[in-house]
């Protein structure tokens, strides 16, 4: 006997409508230096876009410098940010001092922008216990997650908490990555925060790349920003290259989160430009020089140095100046960090307790008499 | 006023008492809320202190300990609720890749003060992953407790003591004790150290230590060994870790043998620790090896052969009188 096949739903016409929900990724400057939104860019007054070009020009020097400390052996694990300024900068941006930051590995600039110093970055690179000093000095930022996705649930809880206290105008602020969208700790944060509608901003920024992974080999979602949409969250894309598109739309959703509306979500399109890591990755490997190449075009600088010129406001010479002027001091915090105290494994077991326990005061002894000799 | 609870209510007493006293405690999990949790610990909370502090969460592991996290950087105390231990293997890196390391990564500037619940133990017949013991993934983690009662006074000053802990506590509460013990207990709050081993028997022959539901099951051995003239000594370790060595030493110091019980797989658990303390500290005390009774290095088996599997008195009895032998 044959069944007629008949047709209880059409998932292959969902699928195919199932098309981005959102406009497409905001803009303000194109990448040939072109206003496309003249009504957003008259927002902003001279001072500020110097001041956002500034910004992108500090990312650009501390990855130039740290590259260079890195090639001489003198710090450990860095995530290079190159070519991510845009994102990094327009979201730290929008960011208020009283919001919590909970970054990844490669967030260490808005972490700085937050409160956190130069050379405590260096140290976390290192790898010296000085690094998370400014956690003491009450910074509202976490640590640089290395579980890429455990962010989204600690930020979660962080957000709740601040409802809890009933602070007014604060935010949760996270980042994670295009491959951090596929860990399950993404969905079940977006779905915690959204869930008790608590005020936080979740920002993706899809660099293109997870380690050698590619942003379509991590899902057949047509983008990152609907993830959010099965929890309740809305999403948009920005063009990451643009630091007053990225910065505009940070800020709006920071409104959103701020005002009691729910969580939002944000995702900044850009390109990591440089390796993984300093460890080793050669991105050589995985891409090729021609894909790189339309994005190397759209390079955050190039854009609204362009306009910044064309407006009489920038110069070559004075970017120029500025970056040596930044080179010079991280040159001198890179010294500050060399000069941190000898680390001891007994302030180590000391630290590992309020009260130690009886294995562990037995070991601080032991080492203790072994860093006295 | 009497006040004779139940292990379960006993926890539930002392969550009530937190919950007073520190107005930053939460309570959060799946089913905790209205329905008081799936075994009722957290019966009544919601209705007395309201969902602001007692309340349901979206069901996953990761982000109901990962939100503790957060909700500590926020000056909150959480005290969430794993169901199940064995649904705690979701969550692992919010513990042993997070919360556990927090203090040694902030230079003892900031704490985590977290008490995970969990229920855990065989014996009643569950599904798969609601019986395990798997304290033994969590002994070795540097920066958290692993504590776990063995009678309602216990559970009660316990639970006190891990919520007003400024550390992370993996607090194992034992489902098969949750209704089968009531005790006479103080009915104001008190605490019980979260790091001291307890005799709860004297004896002079032989020392047992057992934690958990086996406590229960070494003293019936020493009650009826009792009947031979036969003294065992029976310690509750309470503390899985740290490993509270100095009561264990002055036990054996005293009775030369001694037996270590537990419920979960032999592989490098909480008594495995407590061999090789002994072997490495107090060997010369001991006049016969080691005697070890444990789960079989087996999968926790399908409910309906869990007696078949789960330590016994009669197991720890016989090897008791193995260890009397030498």
């Amino acid at each position: 006997m044959s069944a007629k096949k008949q047709q209880v739903v059409d998932f292959a016409k969902i699928k195919s409508t199932m098309s981005d929900p959102y406009d497409k990724p905001v803009q303000v400057i194109d990448e040939n230096g072109k206003i496309v939104n003249q009504e957003l860019f008259d927002s902003f007054s001279d001072d500020e876009l110097v001041n956002f070009m500034e910004k992108m020009v500090w990312e650009r020097a501390l990855h130039e410098q740290t590259m260079s400390f890195s090639k001489q052996g003198r710090l450990g694990f860095y995530a290079p940010t190159y070519g991510e300024e845009a994102s990094e900068m327009g979201i730290a941006l929008a960011m208020k001092d009283q919001d919590y930051l909970f970054p990844a590995y490669r967030d260490i600039p808005q972490l700085i922008q937050h409160g956190a110093t130069v050379k405590e970055g260096f140290l976390w690179s290192k790898g010296h216990y000085q690094c998370y000093d400014y956690v003491r000095r009450g910074v509202r930022a976490w640590i640089p997650q290395i579980i890429i996705g455990a962010q989204y649930v600690q930020s979660a809880g962080a957000a709740l908490g601040i409802k809890k206290n009933g602070e007014k105008d604060t935010v949760a602020y996270v980042f994670t990555g295009d491959g951090g969208t596929s860990q399950g700790d993404f969905y079940e944060g977006i779905n915690f925060a959204s869930a008790f509608q608590a005020p936080e901003v979740f920002f993706v920024q899809d660099n293109g790349w997870a380690i050698s992974v590619p942003r379509k080999k991590q899902t057949a979602a047509k983008t990152l920003a609907q993830k959010g949409v099965a929890s309740g969250v809305p999403g948009t894309q920005v063009d990451g290259m643009d630091i007053l598109a990225t910065y505009l739309v940070a800020k709006a959703a920071r409104e959103f989160a701020a005002a009691g509306n729910g969580p939002a979500l944000v995702e900044t399109l850009t390109y990591r430009f440089g390796a993984h890591s300093s460890a080793g990755d050669d991105p050589s490997r995985y891409r090729t020089k021609e894909e790189e190449k339309p994005w190397f075009d759209r390079d955050p600088l190039i854009r609204l140095r362009k306009v910044l010129t064309a407006k009489k406001l920038w110069s070559q010479d004075k970017e120029d100046k500025l970056t040596a002027q930044y080179k010079d001091q991280f040159k001198q915090d890179m010294k500050d960090a060399e000069a941190a105290p000898e680390q001891k494994v007994s302030k180590f077991l000391e630290n590992t307790f309020e009260v130690p326990t009886p294995n562990v005061a037995e070991q601080i002894k032991e080492y203790q008499a072994k860093e006295s000799k | 006023m009497a006040n004779k609870l139940t292990y379960i209510k006993a926890i539930t007493q002392g969550l009530d008492q937190v919950l007073q006293d520190d107005p930053k405690t939460l309570i959060f999990g799946e089913d905790v809320g209205k329905n008081g949790g799936v075994f009722r610990t957290t019966e009544g909370l919601q209705d007395k202190y309201g969902e602001d502090r007692v309340f349901d969460t979206p069901l996953a592991e990761s982000g109901i300990l990962g939100m503790s996290i957060g909700l500590s950087l926020t000056g909150w105390r959480p005290i969430p609720e794993i169901q199940f231990m064995g649904f705690t293997m979701e969550a692992v890196d919010s513990v042993v890749g997070q919360m556990s390391r927090n203090r040694f990564r902030m230079s003892g500037a900031k704490s985590m003060p977290i008490t995970i619940r969990t229920p855990f133990g065989g014996g009643t017949h569950t599904a798969e992953l609601h019986g395990d013991s798997l304290e033994n993934l969590f002994v070795g983690v540097p920066g958290l407790r692993v504590v776990t009662p063995a009678n309602p006074y216990d559970a009660k000053g316990m639970i006190i003591s891990a919520v007003e802990n400024n550390d992370p506590v993996l607090f194992m509460e034992n489902l098969k004790l949750y209704r089968s013990m009531r005790d006479e207990i103080p009915a104001e709050k008190y605490t019980v150290p979260l790091d001291k081993a307890k005799v709860v028997r004297e004896g002079t022959d032989i020392t047992v230590v057992a934690y958990s539901a086996e406590v229960n099951e070494a003293l019936k051995v020493a009650d009826k060994l009792a009947k031979e003239n036969i003294s065992v000594e029976v310690i509750d370790l309470r503390s899985l870790s740290p490993i509270d060595d100095a009561t264990i030493f002055a036990s054996i110091d005293k009775t030369h043998k001694v037996v270590i019980v537990q419920e979960a797989q032999k592989m490098a658990g909480a008594g495995a620790q407590v061999a090789a303390d002994i072997a490495e500290k107090d060997i010369m005390s001991l006049d016969s090896p080691i005697g070890c009774v444990a789960s079989p290095d087996s999968v926790f088996p399908f409910a309906m052969a869990e007696n078949d599997w789960l330590p016994n008195a009669d197991d720890i009895e016989a090897k008791v009188r193995d260890i009397l032998s030498y």
